[in-house]
């Protein structure tokens, strides 16, 4: 594997390498030294031209935990606001002798884009509405470990579908393993033709029933001024995950969010606390997935 | 002194094919006779046996750039592209720097094209001042000074009542107003079609509507002020369902497709292939099919290439951030050719009428027609040679074709223009 662009054209074999290889590197994750000699030599560059806190303190964290040397570049700080072209940055990261990159852009495509006009790693940490194929792997990831399993399960996506990065990438790696997609969330959020890649739910209660996993999607608040939703109030009474929802729920449903959370607007802080649900064992994964794409990424030979 | 030996001609007044050999003396067409025989040192004869010879074409929708962007093309070099694909006459749209929206920029653009061009290149004046879709700009000026249509081109007149206006004074030019449909509201921020692709490659999509509800309200503009309205790359299904009710309905309007959207589909982008991101967007298979038949209808009637030229650099981006467009001449023929012709069973005649007849209609201008005592303006056409679109093969500055790389069958192999040989066995000769 030389980069990890998305799980779209990713095969069902490449995927169960990424989350095998993850769960020893969750072993060292939890051992007390933290620290393996897997990426030692190697730079990996972080360049985010949106703001994340969480995804890049985890992919520095997964970096620095196998010892590369890691150096990360916002926008802020960026020549970009000087007005420098994406090729030009490419060309500059190829001379300071980058190993990886690991990118988020605003832009759909921007990876692929990066991909084609570079020789390093490109590891793809969030492009435009496209893809996010590190959340999904670690969606996946938590799924296997909490049900032991990754196949035939009922699995639905509730909210933003319209610009989620994270349904997409899910949409295309749970589908591989045959799970049963269903989505749910208002209207002006739904993207055309979603029906040819999921089932859409008529109602969040129908949404959410009988569900092993239930995927709480992140709301941009922006969208209430761009006419696509009203207030975050009325999101919440008819889009939320809240307590009149709840009762739907079964207990052994898992329930996940990729985070940040807007309490009170996708999810109640009594969901939060439910031991069904996921959202800080996500966090954890996401280093182990992370670490086992960025070893994988640097064996471009051997695979 | 040229002599065309053992050609089939489509002669453009009829559909028929006859074979015969045609005598260039001069500028003109001396005669034209079976096996014709001459003895003239100066002769240059040409066999065009198994090709067929019709009227040069004319593109009343495209790009030259000049004056403004001479880097991703000029007046030359859009010229030298037009002729390979056997353009003898193109109109230029006015969206150059800056615009064509008045006297002086129509007489630079006549004035350059006469030095630099061997074609004839007819501007487009500018709607509105400065493309701006706020004041109407001087059309009466620059009709004197040689416009043949105006439009606003890359913008959508948005303001309705200024579009009703521009349509009742154009009427006073004898004009036709070139619309391009795009409601900016619906379409703001769009990257491509608003459909599967889009949803599968999560680029913001461009609604169908956004097209379809300016045909609309054009259409009805065009109804009460009986102007001429001429709607340019037709995109959608629903657009050639208004413009067919509205032709039934006797609307003074007419429009064209370009070669892009009739054998070319969303899929194109996947990939993120910016040649592939054009304006309007590509659509989907449906609408490939509507298009093909509103063309065999005649609903559709001519087809522009709208040859819109940009820098490898400026396509080479991520695909938020590269212009829309696709060049478009030297491959306009070899597509209809293979997707209506050859894959359809369309007759020949049909893209003679779509590409020399009706597109001068339209603009007013005198039909080109083979027959003794007109010009020499015609093109020899060899329909078995199959060929893949290459970079660097493409004659114009710009080698943004959403064609590379694809097969085609046809090839414009000579062209001929007042008696001139401008293309010769696919040489440009000018
Ligand atoms: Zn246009």
């Amino acid at each position: 594997m030389k980069h990890l662009l998305g799980l779209k054209d990713l095969s069902k074999e490449e995927i169960l390498k990424i989350l095998n290889l993850a769960k020893d590197m969750k072993l060292i994750l939890k051992s007390e030294t933290k620290k393996t000699p897997h990426l030692q030599g190697y730079s990996a560059v972080l360049l985010f031209y949106e703001n994340s806190t969480r995804t890049r303190t985890s992919f520095e964290l997964a970096a620095k935990f196998m010892g590369a040397n890691t150096t990360s570049i916002s926008v802020v700080t960026s020549s970009v606001q000087k007005g420098e072209s994406l090729l030009d940055t490419v060309r500059t990261l190829e001379a300071l002798k980058t190993d990886i990159l690991i990118v988020r852009h605003s832009f759909s495509g921007a990876p692929h884009f990066i991909a084609k006009n570079c020789s390093f790693s490109v590891i793809n940490a969030g492009d435009g509405m496209n893809e996010h194929p590190t959340q999904a792997l670690l969606d996946m990831f938590t799924i296997r470990e909490r049900l032991g399993k990754l196949e035939n399960l009922k699995v639905a996506i509730i909210g933003d579908i319209l610009h989620s990065r994270v349904a997409r990438s899910n949409i295309w790696g749970l589908k591989k393993f045959g799970n049963e997609i269903t989505v749910y969330g208002p209207q002006t959020l739904l993207p055309p033709f979603i029906d040819k890649f999921a089932n859409v739910a008529s109602s969040l209660e129908e949404a959410v029933t009988n569900k092993d996993v239930v995927i709480d999607l992140r709301i941009q608040l922006e969208r209430q001024k761009r006419g696509l939703i009203s207030s975050k109030y009325e999101y919440y009474k008819f889009f939320g995950l809240n307590e009149d929802i709840s009762k739907f729920i079964s207990k052994d449903t898992l329930i996940m969010h990729p985070g940040p959370v807007n309490r009170g607007v996708e999810i109640s802080s009594d969901i939060m606390n439910l031991p069904n649900c996921t959202i800080e064992e996500q966090v954890t994964n996401g280093i182990a997935v992370r670490m086992a794409v960025l070893y994988l990424c640097t064996r471009k030979g051997a695979s | 002194m040229i002599l065309i030996k053992n050609a089939d001609i489509i002669n453009g007044l009829d559909k028929s094919v006859k074979r015969a050999d045609i005598l260039i003396v001069g500028n003109k067409i001396e005669k034209i006779g079976i096996d014709i025989k001459i003895q003239n040192p100066d002769l240059q004869t040409i066999d065009a046996s198994g090709k067929y010879v019709m009227p040069s074409f004319t593109d009343i929708h495209c790009h030259l750039r000049d004056p403004g962007f001479e880097y991703k093309e000029d007046i030359r070099s859009g010229s030298l592209s037009a002729v390979a694909g056997g353009f003898t006459t193109i109109c230029c749209m006015p969206n150059t720097n800056p615009p064509i929206d008045n006297r002086a920029m129509v007489a630079y653009v006549r004035y350059r094209a006469r030095e630099v061009s061997p074609i004839e290149v007819l501007p487009i004046g500018a709607i509105t001042k400065g493309l701006n879709g706020e004041e109407l700009s001087e059309i009466g000026l620059m009709r004197e000074e040689g416009i043949v249509a105006i439009s606003d081109d890359g913008k959508c007149v948005m303001n309705a009542n200024l579009m009703r206006n521009a349509l009742l004074y154009a009427k006073d030019f004898s004009i036709p107003v070139i619309s391009h449909c795009e409601d900016t509201n619906l379409s703001e921020g769009g990257q491509m079609n608003l459909g599967f692709v889009s949803t599968m490659l999560g680029l913001k999509g461009i609604p169908r509507e956004a097209e379809s509800v300016i045909v609309a309200r054009d259409i009805l503009l065009a109804k009460e002020t009986k102007a001429h309205l001429h709607i340019t790359h037709v995109s959608t299904k629903e657009s050639v369902e208004l413009i067919r009710r509205a032709k039934e309905w006797g609307v003074n309007v007419t429009c064209d497709t370009c070669p892009h959207y009739i054998s070319l589909t969303e899929e194109e982008v996947i990939g993120f292939n910016t040649n592939a991101k054009v304006n309007p967007p590509l659509r989907t298979k449906e609408d490939v099919e509507a298009l093909t038949e509103a063309i065999k209808e005649g609903v559709i009637d001519c087809i522009t290439t709208d040859h819109a030229p940009h820098h490898k650099d400026e396509k080479n981006v991520e695909f938020n951030l590269a212009p829309s467009g696709t060049i478009g001449f030297e491959t306009a023929f070899a597509v209809l050719y293979t997707h209506l012709v050859k894959n359809r069973g369309f007759e020949i005649s049909k893209l003679v009428e779509l590409l020399s007849i009706n597109p001068r209609r339209i603009v007013n201008l005198k039909p080109n027609v083979i027959v003794e005592n007109q010009k020499a303006n015609l093109v020899i056409i060899d329909p078995n040679r199959e060929w893949e679109v290459k970079e660097e093969d493409i004659i114009s500055k710009s080698k943004n074709s959403v064609f590379l790389g694809k097969k085609l069958t046809s090839y414009v192999e000579t062209v001929i223009y007042e008696g001139k040989i401008l293309k010769k066995d696919g040489e440009i000769k000018c």
